[in-house]
């Protein structure tokens, strides 16, 4: 029971997380089409980001200056790449933000050196909020979870209450309608990138000192950032939402689980020779398997439906 | 004019072997030998990647993973030919690694290829990702973080051939390097090959002509797999040890540059394409630790300046070639090539200094900093009425050159 | 006419065929029999389920109910591919061409399937005379020889609109469906595209959606009307002409301005 709890609170605060990473995704993907290799990258660049200003500022400063820079960044790569790379379809773009990914991680290399940095988890916020049985649990977690809960109220909140968020709306259900209707598109889009790319750069201020910051967190999280849209349905909030809680609570479960399908069929009384071919793989646990699984899910889903949980669109 | 044509092709592929031949003989050194060895692979596997995006429309970014298994299968065959249980030469292994590409990728492209463009490259890197996730899961087989070792020599000396020295080694890649060039070339003058560009352009159509469009996929991609294999096979035969990294993300995405950098757009594209790369790989990799950063650089500038790669470059210019009016071009061209290089001198100069020293450390030399930035500074500004001079000669040719294209 | 007596074998029949997206429905029980050999016209206003029906009987949407069969064999809801196999093919409204093949590659692409190469990857498509042939046919009949080596997406918009019948015609279908062919094209283009739809259709079934009344009794056989999803007549020029239920709801005014251009 305390073990189901502590980690249930851990696949909370880790889903929501991917959430800020998939909903700016879903936003941009839906908008403009374009799927951001790249994303994860700003993720990236949020945490050093955080690091670099916190050493000047604080982290409290780093909070709102970190995702604001990041949200810069994602502006001027708009602006002077994206843009002009529209032309030559999506392939191109697609291949432009892959590209972008290499190289922000070789700047970060440039930068920051390869080795991971001392970005750490504010004083003021390290110690233990409550124990729960036996465990403690750390208040930068439920800090995390408050700041995730807020950001998805104020996305709401923008989304629906200002014209801008109106427009947003409107193309993800209608995206050529919206372009008729005469909108500055690409200001919006703009906006929109900038906007998504702030959003991976917040995750990236808070994950970072959690985790850990180095210049292979990008492609770490970026591919179960993809996972992510898949699941929900490429273009759905709400399945980017469903989805991101699903990611972080089977990452996190089967992490904690030791068990494997040996002890499973042992505990249902049936022996295995441990010299036959099928000792090594029954006797892998979940936890070993944890990597892979989220893939796995990935790959079922697009059989059983290829549109993922909430998707409309067929791509 | 089709007579010609074919004399003219024969010609071309005759070069080829010819340059097969005697490229070693005039890079004689280990050095340059072990990197032909790897060109002559990685022009396979840049051909097998086009055959998905250039001719088929398929962006992939798990095109490593047909290379990567092969490798491993190719590995323990080779394994077991050493122990005796399995006779087959080692100059077939690449057989064995083009049949095990061709099963995976049937397998695999069975569940993939229902959909192009943006789902397609999404469900192909996390297809990647799976296997790279359990290849560190399955240790026995991918050999966990020390990877599987081989011996090329296990086949014993046949024909005065034991796979000892590189040089035998180079031209058993190049043997197989140029029938794969010529297969994969075959197929695009197929039936398959031309209703895969059809398919490309405009799958719905296709189907209004009888063509299931998810089938001409799945068949491009299974065959993708198997020259895919035959690559991976070769790099196992060429290096003697494969590890889990070679079917991973980055060899996925190395493959991405390669082809893009060099050009979808030709058959001859991706050729250039991995001998450049990977000509700038290990050159680079001597001088600087900024490599990869150059690289990504080069591809970003590709992509936003001439997406169709170099090989779109040679072919714009034909035409101007036969008008007989490049010279015209070449003032523009100087311009451009040296404000250009002034700029990429300054780039780098800033990019290496932040490689000596990090920045928050703090380089004291304050010179080069600003010599560097004046450069970028000055080099820039011209560099940007140079493209601008560049675009006007065009245009001002393009009336001529319509006759020509 | 006596085309459209019993006597003749039905190439195209659709019995009480039902389309809706969500809850507007845009196909109510069209019941439509197409006389193998007869060019036969389907006018309505716009909106009434032209272009709809025809997704429908080749298969490009699924039905909601009803059945659709070509000589006397089911294709409903079968894939495109499959009903192409069968002897359909058809055109589109919006210009629907391989665009970065060459005009002729865009006919020989065409034929392929029909002259039994399937996914053949062992032979030189170069070597392959009756596919070329086809192909060089298609083309001299559509009248784009001088164009062959162009890449389609650089024709004009005649000469796609041309090509856009040639692939649709190429592979000898013998039911063809072309979706208003002359959409968008000035008179003397229309001309000559008439001209093209009789000399390409010789001998087959032809089901055409058009707006330009000229073409339709220029070309028809018999004439359907379709009029919100329902098929509110059939019959030849003349009959349609004289219906009452087809002039109060659709001709009216229109036909008599048209039939001042055409007689």
């Amino acid at each position: 029971m305390e073990f189901f709890l502590i980690t249930l609170l851990n696949s909370l605060s880790y889903g929501l997380l991917l959430f800020m990473l998939s909903s700016g995704l879903t936003l941009i993907f839906s908008m403009m089409g374009v799927l951001n290799f790249a994303h994860a990258s700003f993720y990236m660049l949020g945490a050093y980001f955080a690091y670099q200003t916190g050493l000047v500022f604080g982290f409290w400063p780093a909070l709102f200056l970190a995702p604001i820079l990041v949200g810069i960044v994602g502006a001027i790569t708009e602006r002077y790449g994206l843009r002009k790379v529209h032309q030559f379809g999506h392939v191109a773009e697609l291949l432009f933000t892959f590209g972008l990914a290499y190289v922000i991680e070789e700047v970060v290399h440039l930068i920051w050196g390869r080795a991971p940095v001392d970005y750490r988890i504010p004083e003021s916020l390290n110690f233990t909020l409550f124990t729960l049985f036996n465990t403690q649990y750390p208040a930068y977690r439920a800090f995390m979870m408050l700041v995730s809960i807020g950001m998805l109220i104020s996305l709401f909140l923008v989304l629906t209450k200002t014209r801008i968020g109106m427009i947003v709306q409107a193309s993800l259900t209608h995206p050529d309608m919206v372009q008729a209707l005469g909108h500055n598109v690409p200001r919006v889009f703009m906006f929109v990138f900038a906007g998504g790319c702030a959003l991976a750069g917040l995750a990236g201020v808070l994950g970072g000192n959690l985790f850990i910051t180095e210049p292979g967190m990008a492609f770490a999280v970026g591919s179960i950032v993809f996972v992510v849209v898949v699941l929900g349905g490429m273009g759905s909030l709400v399945g980017a939402f469903i989805a991101s809680l699903l990611i972080g609570s089977i990452q996190t479960f089967s992490v904690a689980l030791d068990l494997s399908f040996l002890d499973l069929m042992i505990g249902l009384g049936v022996t295995i020779d441990p010299d036959s071919n099928w000792y090594g793989g029954l006797s892998i646990t979940i936890s070993q398997m944890a990597p892979v699984l989220p893939y796995l899910l990935m790959v079922l889903m697009l059989i059983v439906r290829p549109r993922g949980l909430m998707g409309t669109r067929e791509g | 004019m089709s007579d010609a044509l074919t004399k003219a092709r024969l010609l071309l592929w005759g070069g080829a072997a010819f340059l097969f031949l005697l490229l070693p003989l005039v890079f004689s050194g280990g050095f340059s030998l072990s990197m032909l060895s790897q060109m002559g692979i990685m022009v396979i596997f840049a051909l097998s990647y086009n055959m998905l995006l250039g001719q088929t429309g398929l962006l992939s970014f798990g095109h490593a993973v047909y290379f990567g298994l092969a490798a491993f299968v190719t590995a323990h065959a080779i394994n077991f030919v050493e122990v005796g249980a399995l006779g087959l030469p080692i100059s077939l292994m690449p057989l064995v690694g083009g049949m095990t590409g061709l099963f995976f990728s049937l397998i695999l492209g069975f569940v993939t290829t229902r959909r192009p463009g943006t789902p397609f490259a999404m469900i192909s890197l996390g297809i990647a990702e799976m296997v790279a996730a359990s290849a560190l899961m399955f240790t026995t087989f991918f050999g966990g973080e020390g990877g599987i070792v081989t011996n090329r020599t296990a086949g014993g000396v046949n024909w005065g051939i034991s796979y000892g020295p590189q040089i035998q080694v180079y031209y058993l890649i190049a043997v197989w390097c140029f029938v794969s060039m010529v297969l994969m070339f075959a197929i695009t003058r197929t039936p398959l090959g031309r209703i895969a560009n059809a398919v490309r352009d405009n799958p719905e159509r296709a189907q209004f002509v009888g063509y299931n469009p998810t089938r001409v996929r799945w068949i491009m991609m299974s065959l993708a797999g198997f020259f895919a294999g035959i690559a991976g096979a070769l790099a196992t035969i060429n290096y003697e040890i494969i590890t889990a990294e070679a079917l991973g993300l980055m060899a996925s995405g190395n493959v991405v540059l390669m082809a893009f950098i060099g050009g979808i757009g030709q058959f001859w594209g991706p050729i250039i394409g991995a001998v450049l790369v990977t000509w700038l790989q290990s050159a680079l990799s001597n001088f600087t630790q900024a490599w990869l950063l150059y690289f990504g650089l080069l591809f970003l500038l590709i992509i936003l300046f001439s997406p169709g790669g170099i090989s779109n470059l040679v072919t714009i210019h034909l035409p101007a070639w036969r008008a007989g009016v490049v010279k015209r071009l070449m003032p523009s061209y100087g311009y451009a090539l040296l404000t250009g290089g002034l700029t990429l001198i300054g780039v780098i100069g800033v990019i290496e200094l932040l490689y000596r020293g990090a920045l928050f450390v703090g380089v004291h030399a304050v010179i080069p900093w600003i010599a560097s930035g004046l450069m970028i500074l000055i080099g820039g500004f011209f560099l940007r009425r140079a493209i601008r001079a560049v675009r006007q000669v065009w245009d001002d040719l393009s009336p001529e050159l319509a006759r020509w294209s | 006419m006596e085309l459209g007596e019993t006597m003749n074998p039905k190439a195209l029949v659709l019995s009480d065929v039902r389309k809706q997206f969500g809850q507007t429905k845009i196909i109510n029980g069209v019941n439509l029999e197409i006389v193998a050999g007869e060019r036969h016209a389907l006018i309505g206003p716009n909106g009434a389920g032209k272009s709809t029906l025809f997704n429908l009987i080749s298969g490009r949407f699924p039905v909601s109910s009803g059945s659709i069969s070509l000589h006397g064999s089911e294709i409903t809801n079968k894939e495109p591919q499959v009903i192409n196999r069968l002897g359909l093919s058809r055109s589109f409204q919006i210009t629907n061409i391989f665009p970065k093949l060459s005009v002729f590659e865009n006919l020989r692409c065409s034929v392929l399937w029909a002259l039994g190469y399937r996914y053949s990857f062992f032979r030189r498509v170069s070597a392959l005379h009756d596919a070329r042939e086809s192909a060089e046919q298609t083309l001299a009949m559509i009248g784009l020889e001088n164009r062959r080596k162009k890449m389609a997406g650089e024709l004009t918009y005649a000469e796609q609109r041309a090509l856009e019948i040639g692939i649709t015609i190429a592979s000898g279908a013998d039911v063809v469906l072309l979706d208003e062919p002359t959409a968008g094209m000035s008179r003397s283009e229309t001309d000559a595209a008439v001209a093209l739809i009789s000399r390409v259709t010789e001998g087959k079934t032809l089901l055409m959606v058009e707006h330009d009344m000229g073409v339709v009794f220029n070309i028809a056989d018999r004439i359907s009307v379709l009029v919100y999803g329902e098929v509110i007549a059939t019959g030849t020029p003349d009959e349609i002409r004289m219906n009452k239920k087809v002039q109060e709801a659709y001709l009216g005014t229109q036909l008599e301005e048209d039939e001042g251009s055409l007689t």
